[in-house]
């Protein structure tokens, strides 16, 4: 059983120009999306919870990519940038975010709660580990109908103690569903550390005692993370079940807006920013490989800064929901099936 | 010394059986642990073993026959040594219900089949069933099999999943034969993990699958309420209508008989109090059969509360495999003029009962089964307090925060002119259920408590 630390670093995962130069503005989009509702939410534009991915953006963006039409994923409540990988439009992010009708949710979902059914992405649910079962749900569902599709459900390293990831991890064996369970490790649940609530820390085990394979990824290396995902997506598309993917990440940000981070060290979190950031990484890549110059990255900067200051624009713009809606979206109504 | 051999119970809700096979003939030596007959309940067919030794000198009950009392004398056992020819039962043994069906001193009232008390002259029939119908008298537990087998033929998107539903045939038989029909892709045996494979279930409904998701009984859905809330009934609000979920989470609720207090919770105010699902509790067969169809047709997610007690019991059913009933109408079992008696699920059959004896003593209740907890059909009881002015509300759950409270407070807020009574309620002692017999029959709400309510609001009656 391959259940042991895959180091990712020794051979260097390889991608095509088109590739790197797609993940670099994927992950540039995710980065400057969350750092402008950082800002919208200290203008108090932006309300409650906010969770930010800065810092794990390589993780999405290279699971993403090892997906076709058809494929869905579903994530907890650290969702934008799910949302951007998943093709959803920024406006309607951003617009969420801000609590308006332009919102993906037309304002009644919120940061933690956006969904599309075109996109296949499930949601931005806020009880934590509720998205493993109801991914693997989603998996089922795939091989009920007998096409080849998988699932991706992400959760966090706080979500892997859950009972409930265990009673799907178990059906998901046990019925060989197309799922691939992914493990975004950003070494703290809010505030506890792993090693404080974790009896065995290297999740990718987790699932050991279910005849689940497992690996770690490094998940600040978005060209291993896609390596990794291809062979799990693989594994699960070819029916032979599911399959775990332990991302090593961090996130930059508190665990949502309110949150000081006292918790943590500044000197860990800089030597991450300075030493493994995804984005610094792929960039000094490409440059070295001869994929594009400064320039050129300065140029897909300046795109994405322009449609995140249209998302924030728009998001500002858009009126709040008419009080009719208060009472839209509870039941589907007969007639409307 | 001769032994009897006492008709087992096998079940908790077991009342009687057929005596489906003996294994042993008379003559026979019997050791302990020996397998001496079968009996068929109506859950599945049983195995007898023999407790004690001897010669099986009698057969009382011969194979075949149907309707066999628990603690009735099925054969005498001898002794070594004692004369088999003089072994007669000590006691003379209690006949099969088809005789004496009235004569049963052991059980109370509350336990005997309401559907056998309730008068069907008196039943008016459901407006909703076209004339000209033809009815067979149908089990609910059988009503829910065929709504489920209807549906799955229909739909090829619905599927049943839970603990024992395909191989042991349903913990209570309501999906019996669905296995042999369907096969395992659709009939799901899964292991005992409610709060995963609801949301597994629930899952399966975003991706526009049909899921019947059958809990073996409410009490166990509690490790699962967190989807069925938190992931069923919010989501389609909190994605501004993109993210629909057609599931139903079925299965019995509420009290059954002596299985003590983390087995006998109802749960209707606890569902029916949120917004995104919808919450159906029949009482007849006709009634579980169209509205769980309704249910599975249904694009939300709908709570259907079933009740053990009732599974066993028969109902006149209309022929056919279209018979549908709308969600969210309640139905006036019986007219009456001085007051009005609410209730859904077991509680009409005692609420029947209490208007026939009401009826001897000169006053006229009205019965309305709600059928449907949310929505709920505030019209029919508010007209019917209207024209009686008296109410009570009956539930099998406790009083606080419950359905007689909201239905109590509608009525108050919108018929409070009409009204010559202050609302009653009947409902459960607020404990948790004893398992004592003489306790939880004092914990239970009755007929008795119904009658009891009721002329209190009529003392006075012009």
């Amino acid at each position: 059983m391959a259940t042991k630390p895959k180091s990712s670093k020794k051979v260097p995962a390889k991608a095509s120009r088109a590739d790197m130069l797609k993940f670099y503005r994927e992950m540039l989009l995710i980065r400057r999306f969350e750092e402008k509702a950082g800002q919208l939410y200290g203008m108090g534009k932006i309300a409650g919870f906010c969770h930010l991915y800065i810092g794990q953006e390589a993780v999405v963006t290279g699971m993403q990519s090892c997906l076709k039409d058809g494929d869905q994923v579903i994530t907890g409540y650290r969702d934008h940038g799910h949302m951007l990988a998943c093709g959803l439009d920024p406006n309607g992010v951003m617009a969420e975010l801000t609590g308006r009708i332009g919102g993906l949710s037309r304002g009644k979902g919120g940061s933690m709660h956006m969904f599309s059914k075109e996109k296949n992405f499930y949601g931005g649910h806020g009880i934590v580990g509720a998205q493993v079962p109801l991914g693997t749900g989603l998996a089922f569902a795939n091989k009920y109908r007998g096409n080849d599709h998988v699932s991706l459900a992400y959760f966090g390293d706080g979500a892997a103690n859950q009972g409930q990831v265990y009673e799907a991890f178990n059906m998901a064996s046990l019925w060989k569903l197309p799922v691939i369970y992914v493990i975004e490790n950003n070494m703290y649940a809010m505030g506890t550390s792993v090693e404080r609530a974790s009896a065995e820390v290297e999740l990718f085990k987790r699932g050991i005692s279910f005849e689940i394979e497992g690996e770690e990824v490094d998940g600040m290396d978005v060209l291993a993370v896609r390596e990794a995902g291809q062979k799990a997506v693989a594994h699960a598309r070819a029916g032979k079940g599911p399959y775990i993917l332990e991302m090593k990440t961090y996130r930059y940000r508190g665990h949502s807006m309110s949150d000081p981070a006292k918790y943590r060290k500044r000197e860990e979190v800089d030597d991450i920013r300075t030493h493994h950031d995804p984005i610094d990484g792929l960039r000094d890549q490409i440059i070295e490989q001869g994929h594009a110059t400064e320039e050129d990255l300065k140029k897909i900067d300046n795109e994405i800064k322009a449609i995140v200051k249209e998302a924030a624009d728009f998001s500002l713009e858009s009126p709040e929901p008419d009080a009719s809606e208060l009472w839209t979206d509870v039941l589907i109504e007969e007639g409307a099936r | 010394m001769s032994v009897d051999i006492l008709m087992p119970a096998l079940s908790p809700t077991m009342e009687e059986g057929t005596l489906s096979k003996w294994l042993k003939k008379e003559g026979d030596r019997v050791k302990s642990g020996d397998i001496i007959a079968e009996i068929e309940t109506d859950k599945a067919t049983m195995e007898v073993e023999a407790v004690d030794e001897g010669i099986l000198s009698r057969i009382v009950v011969p194979e075949g026959t149907e309707g066999v009392r628990v603690n009735a004398i099925i054969a005498v056992l001898a002794s070594d040594g004692e004369d088999v020819a003089t072994s007669e039962p000590k006691a003379e043994a209690p006949p099969a219900r088809a005789e004496r069906a009235e004569a049963r001193p052991s059980v109370s009232q509350a336990e005997m089949p309401l559907a056998a008390q309730q008068p069907r002259d008196r039943v008016i029939t459901d407006p909703s069933v076209p004339e000209g119908v033809t009815f067979t008298e149908t089990t609910v537990r059988d009503a829910l099999r065929d709504a489920m087998a209807e549906e799955m033929r229909r739909d090829e998107r619905v599927f049943v999943m839970g603990e024992e539903v395909a191989q042991y045939q349903g913990a209570y038989k309501v999906t019996r034969e669905l296995l042999q029909e369907f096969g395992e892709r659709r009939v799901i045996d899964t292991p005992i993990t409610e709060h995963g494979f609801a949301g597994l279930g629930v899952g399966a409904a975003f991706a526009g699958l049909r899921p019947v998701v059958e809990f073996m009984t409410f009490n166990f859905a509690m490790q699962a309420i967190d989807h069925i809330i938190n992931s069923a009934a919010k989501t389609l609000y909190m994605s501004g209508g993109q993210m629909g979920c057609p599931i139903v989470f079925r299965g019995p609720n509420g009290a059954a008989s002596r299985v003590g207090a983390q087995h006998s919770h109802d749960y209707s105010a606890w569902y029916a109090q949120v917004p995104g699902l919808k919450v159906i509790s029949p009482y007849s067969a006709a009634d579980a059969k169209g509205l769980l169809k309704a249910a599975i047709r249904d694009p939300n997610p709908v709570v259907f509360l079933e009740h053990e007690l009732l599974y066993g019991q028969s109902f006149p059913v209309p022929d056919g495999d279209d018979f549908v009933l709308p969600i969210g109408k309640a139905a006036v079992k019986r007219e009456g003029t001085d007051v009005t008696l609410v209730a859904h699920s077991r509680m009409v059959g005692y609420a029947l009962q209490a208007a026939e004896r009401l009826a001897a003593e000169g006053i006229s209740a009205e019965v309305i089964d709600l059928r449907t907890l949310r929505p709920l059909d505030t019209d029919t009881v508010v007209e019917s307090v209207k024209k009686t002015s008296r109410l009570v509300c009956c539930e099998e759950g406790w009083r606080y925060f419950g359905v007689g409270a909201e239905i109590a407070a509608t009525v108050v807020a919108e018929a409070f002119d009409y009204l010559d009574a202050p609302p009653a309620r009947v409902h459960q002692k607020d404990v948790p259920l004893p398992y004592a017999a003489n306790l939880e029959a004092l914990s239970l709400p009755n007929a008795d408590d119904i009658v009891a309510a009721a002329k209190k609001v009529c003392e006075g009656m012009s």
